[in-house]
Order: structure tokens, then C-alpha cells, then sequence
């Protein structure tokens, strides 16, 4: 296995008194595309902030690329391409020329980083915007155009902090097909997510953080596997049931997750469980039968919903 | 936009370049870090100041009108106007030798330099850290926080000395300027105008959010301090229990240290050697301070 690019060791970030990473390891390879997965709060953005060199760690190891972030920030950030949560594109400039200023941070020639956003305008679908406001953008058009900036440098890694969120469904997948095409190429992708379609799409492997914390780690479908069952019966008996009904599930299915709303069977054939309702003379307002996602590998670990 | 498909898009990865898959190992990617992180390293003041310049573009317009019009404006009404009846009254030497004119000129000049000043330390600040959060963008760039700070003073500096230049041409154009070392007036005013910014810049850097302090600090710091620093007349007229917002004032250094230049005030050496050190004083501390509070907030 060649090096990884990204190691790091109990990796602690303390505000004061409150931990918001209490002692995360991982590793990351070149050409993987990695993803911490957690609800808000989780510390998935203050990692990302440590990994790009522009937050110092309290405690523990932390090696980008073989430099450490507390002498050689420049350095690393020289390496790597930045997605924020929130875009700090600038509104004082037209679209290209985001692009090409964002270039001259990293010392790059003028010529070469004005045929690179010519590129990446390209690439991001939006070369007849060139000489637009940033403001006159779609939230979708803003998030790609900071994606685009962020590989101005051609970077060895690619972070991105929560790339889709907001965005509306077709704007999202415009944006997975983008990050996929840096994939194919062998950009290391490391991604923060709370949307579990959207890490089990571009991750191949995946941590799943909560307070601070990991709770798991493996590939989508490894964590699906160890942690859930192959299907999902989510049935509804209205708010006022739920919690009643649940009481008299003894025998049913592998686990019962009960929600405000809905329970959840955990089983390996959904179909099966429901028939099993029926038969005691539970019928619930709806029933559902879906595969596990990794939704249901956080609620397992955590006892509480991604998004709440 | 419509969903397109795919076909067609460029890659952005042509040519140049390395890619991670490919790479060898960590200890390239150090090396090719190393290599790269050089310049901004050394330069990444001035890549800021290039940002600036070119977000500049966008009001050139106002800062051309205002370089032009506030000498022609305050020239005429004061040296000119209030000058002429001054003269009328007290002779053409009333300012101890020299015209009304001659005196305020260079007062002026330093005092359209703080204004400006104040414009570039305090609003782009507050846009950099917090309403269009550019300054994060940066800093996720090689380049460091100071870097940043220092990108904007040798921004204003450029300004500062694009406004007062066209400003002494002015003051030259109305015959205020009788020295022919009165050109180091210029140099006096870009320096007044950072020694004033730079304080300005790191507390404006300190401000999570504008309440208001701006404005506040533009009509009870920046304007008795255009008043009573010896502008329109000299800090002596004044009682002595006024004349301590002069002593501390970097516009009041500012001008006297212009005068000498301009039209030769008679000082003490001392005196003027004070002006000089306390006006780099002030830009020393406020830069380094804004330098300091900046790598502490960008760093979260």
C-alpha cells in the first residue's frame, strides 16, 4: 500500500473547556476518497480545519503529505484545494476573476492561471459566466465555482466541507457528477457530509464521527453490513401509537428503532416482518420496505437520527 | 443552467501537473510542497495588494473624483477663500511668515491622507473577516494571516500615494507650496495616514460585528481629530486643556512634520525628529498588532 497522505493521531481541537475533536485517528491514501460522516456539531468541520493547515490542533499527530501543519502550513495549503462549508467566493470580483486571483496566492505565473480558469470554468459548467457577478450565481453555480477555484492549484487533495448542502436535488447531482470525474482521476477526495446518499455515492471509505469522536469506519456497504440489517420496515401507527405499538413487537424482526413518527424493523426480509404485523392485528397508516442506508448504521451507533 | 450531461466538459486537470493517484511517494509531495509554498511564501504580501487593486477597479471612479475633487474643493475654500480674508485682515504673512494658504495646504494633504485611510483600514477589514469572509479564503491558500495585513498596508500605501500626489499637484497648480523640498510632504502624508490607519485596522480587526464603533469612531475619533490637530490654525491658538488631542494626535505630527517640509516651520530639531518617531511608532504597534489579531481569528 503506497504512503497515505493524511495520517492522523488522536487528533484533539479544544475550545476552552469543550472538546469538539477528542481523539481522532485516521489515514488517508492517495487517490482514496474519504468521508467523515455526523450530524452538525460533530467536529467534522474543525478536522477538516486542522487537516488544511489553518487551525492549530491542541494534542495529538497530524502529517499532511509527510509535513506537519504547525511549521509548514504554507506549504501543505500550497498542496491542497479547499471547499468551505460556507463560500467565501468574492463578491467584489466577476467569476473569472475569482479564478485567477485565487491562482496568484499560490505564486502562479499570470499566463498559467489564466488558461487554468479558462479550464476549470469548463469544467465547472460555467465559462458563459465568466463575466458574471458572483452574486447573480445559483447557490448551486457558487458551490461549483468555489470547487473550481479550489483546483487552480492542481492539488494533491482535494477538501471539501459539506459540498452539497443547500443545494437543490439537481444541483447536487451536477456536483457528485463533478467530484466523481476528480475521483476517475485519481484526486484524493476527503469529504464532511450529514447526507448519507452523498457519502455513500462518492466515499469508498468512511468514518462516522459523533461528538468528537469515531464511531465506525469502513466502506458504505462494510459499514451497512456490520452494523444494520440487509432491509429496513419502517411502519407508521400516527404519533399518538407509536410508542404503544411498540410494546407488543416482541419476536419481530432483528431490532425496533422507535422514532416520534415511525418505527423501524430491522430484519433481512421486510416483506416477512410485515405479514408477521398483520397477523397480530397490527395495521399501520403506512409500511415501507427499503435496503439500509447509512442512516440507519448512525442511528444504531449513536441511538439518535443525522439529521435532526 | 440546464442539466447537462457530462460529454464535452474538459477536464481540469490538461497537461501540467501532478495528480495524487500517480504520484510517488509522501516524500515527493513534500518536496513539490516545499517547492511551491516558496514563493507565496515570500511574496504573499503582494499577491493581497494585487487582490486589492483589483477589487479596486470596481470604485476607481469614486477614488479618482475624490483625488480630485477634495484638493480643488478644500484648496479653494479654504486656502483661497478663508485665506484671502485672513490676508485682508492680518497681511500676507499672517501665519508666522507664510500665506493662510501656504499653512493649511500641507495640512490638508496629510489630513485627505487619514481620510482615505480611515475608508481602507476599517470597511474592507470588517468585509475580509466577516461580511464577504475573503481573508478565510486566502488564509486556505499558502498565504498567512500577517501576509494578509501586510497585503492591505502596502495597498493603502499605493493609494495613499496615488491621492496625495495628485494632491500636492494641486497644492503646486495654487502656488501653496514655496520649499522646493515640499515634494517630502508627500511622504509625510502617506506616512500620517498609516500611522493613523494601522491602530485603526487592528481594532476594526477585533470587531465581530459593526454595531456601529465604525461610524462612531469616524465622528468622535477621525473628526475632532481633523479639528484640533493644528489643521486650520496653529495647536497654540488653542487653551492649553485642548491642546493634548494635538500631542497625541498623528494628524497634528503629520502636518507640522509637512509644514517643515512644505515651507520650512520653524522648529525645534527635537521636535521634528519627535513627529517622525512617533508617527512610525504608531504604524510599528497598530501593524503588528493587526498582524496578531488576525492570525488569532483566522486561526479557529
Amino acid at each position: 500500500m503506497p504512503e497515505p497522505v493524511i495520517i492522523a493521531r488522536d487528533l484533539v481541537k479544544k475550545y476552552k473547556e469543550f472538546a469538539a475533536v477528542a481523539g481522532i485517528s485516521f489515514e488517508v491514501a492517495p487517490g482514496e476518497s474519504f468521508g467523515l460522516l455526523g450530524p452538525n456539531g460533530a467536529g467534522k468541520s474543525t478536522t477538516m480545519r486542522m487537516v488544511g493547515a489553518v487551525s492549530t490542533r491542541t494534542s495529538g499527530d497530524l502529517s499532511i503529505l509527510g509535513l506537519d501543519p504547525n511549521g509548514y502550513g504554507p506549504e501543505i495549503r500550497s498542496q491542497l484545494g479547499v471547499v468551505p462549508q460556507s463560500d467565501n467566493l468574492d463578491a467584489e470580483l466577476r467569476v473569472r476573476d475569482n479564478l485567477i486571483v485565487y491562482g496568484r496566492y499560490f505564486g502562479l505565473p499570470m499566463r498559467h492561471v489564466r488558461t487554468r480558469a479558462d479550464e476549470l470554468l469548463e469544467f465547472a459548467q460555467l465559462s458563459d459566466k465568466a463575466k458574471s457577478k458572483v452574486d447573480d450565481l445559483s447557490g448551486g453555480m457558487k458551490r461549483r465555482l468555489t470547487i473550481a477555484r479550489a483546483l487552480i492549484n492542481d492539488p494533491r487533495i482535494l477538501l471539501l466541507d459539506e459540498p452539497t448542502t443547500g443545494l437543490d436535488p439537481q444541483a447536487r447531482h451536477i456536483l457528485w457528477d463533478r467530484l466523481f470525474r476528480l475521483k476517475e482521476q485519481g484526486t484524493t477526495l476527503v469529504l464532511t457530509t450529514h447526507y448519507m446518499d452523498e457519502a455513500e455515492q462518492l466515499c469508498d471509505r468512511l468514518v462516522v464521527v459523533d461528538k468528537g469522536t469515531i464511531m465506525a469506519e469502513g466502506s458504505p456497504a462494510s459499514l451497512i453490513r456490520d452494523y444494520s440489517s440487509r432491509e429496513v420496515l419502517e411502519v407508521r401507527f400516527g404519533s399518538e401509537r407509536n410508542a404503544q405499538v411498540a410494546t407488543q413487537l416482541d419476536g419481530v424482526g432483528e431490532r425496533v428503532e422507535v422514532l416520534p413518527d415511525r418505527i423501524l424493523i430491522y430484519t433481512d426480509n421486510g416483506e416477512r416482518e410485515l405479514v408477521k404485523l398483520t397477523e397480530r392485528g397490527l395495521e399501520p397508516i403506512t409500511s415501507l420496505v427499503r435496503r439500509s442506508s447509512l442512516e440507519d448504521v448512525f442511528l444504531r451507533l449513536t441511538g439518535r437520527s443525522l439529521i435532526e | 443552467m440546464t442539466l447537462r450531461d457530462g460529454r464535452g466538459a474538459t477536464s481540469p486537470s490538461t497537461g501540467s501537473g501532478h495528480r495524487s493517484g500517480q504520484a510517488g511517494s509522501s516524500a515527493t509531495a513534500s518536496e513539490d510542497a516545499l517547492a511551491a509554498a516558496r514563493k507565496p511564501r515570500r511574496y504573499g504580501g503582494w499577491y493581497v495588494a494585487e487582490h486589492r487593486f483589483r477589487v479596486m477597479r470596481a470604485y476607481l471612479q469614486t477614488v479618482l473624483a475624490t483625488g480630485i475633487g477634495s484638493p480643488v474643493l478644500y484648496l479653494f475654500a479654504m486656502g483661497v477663500g478663508l485665506g484671502s480674508l485672513i490676508s485682508h485682515n492680518m497681511g500676507d504673512q499672517a501665519m508666522n511668515g507664510v500665506s493662510y494658504l501656504t499653512f493649511v495646504a500641507p495640512a490638508l494633504l496629510a489630513t485627505a491622507a487619514m481620510t482615505a485611510a480611515s475608508e481602507e483600514f476599517t470597511y474592507p477589514i470588517m468585509l475580509g473577516f466577516k461580511w464577504n469572509p475573503t481573508f478565510f479564503g486566502m488564509n486556505a491558500s499558502p498565504i498567512a494571516a500577517g501576509q494578509i495585513i501586510d497585503g492591505v498596508v502596502i495597498f493603502v500605501i499605493a493609494r495613499l500615494l496615488g491621492t496625495c500626489i495628485l494632491y500636492y499637484a494641486f497644492m503646486l497648480l495654487f502656488g501653496a507650496v514655496p520649499s522646493v523640498w515640499g515634494f517630502v510632504a508627500i511622504v509625510v502624508a502617506v506616512l500620517t495616514g498609516i500611522a493613523f490607519g494601522a491602530p485603526l485596522m487592528a481594532y476594526v480587526a477585533t470587531l465581530e460585528q459593526d454595531t456601529g464603533q465604525i461610524a462612531m469612531l469616524m465622528r468622535f475619533v477621525l473628526l475632532p481629530l481633523s479639528l484640533f490637530s493644528g489643521t486650520f490654525f496653529p495647536l497654540t491658538a488653542m487653551p492649553i486643556y485642548l491642546q493634548w488631542i494635538g500631542w497625541i494626535s498623528p494628524l497634528w505630527h503629520g502636518t507640522q512634520l509637512a509644514r517643515v517640509f512644505a515651507y520650512g516651520l520653524a522648529e525645534p530639531l527635537w521636535l521634528t525628529i519627535v513627529h517622525a518617531v512617533y508617527l512610525f511608532a504608531l504604524l510599528a504597534v497598530g501593524w503588528l498588532l493587526a498582524k496578531r489579531i488576525a492570525a488569532r481569528r483566522l486561526n479557529k
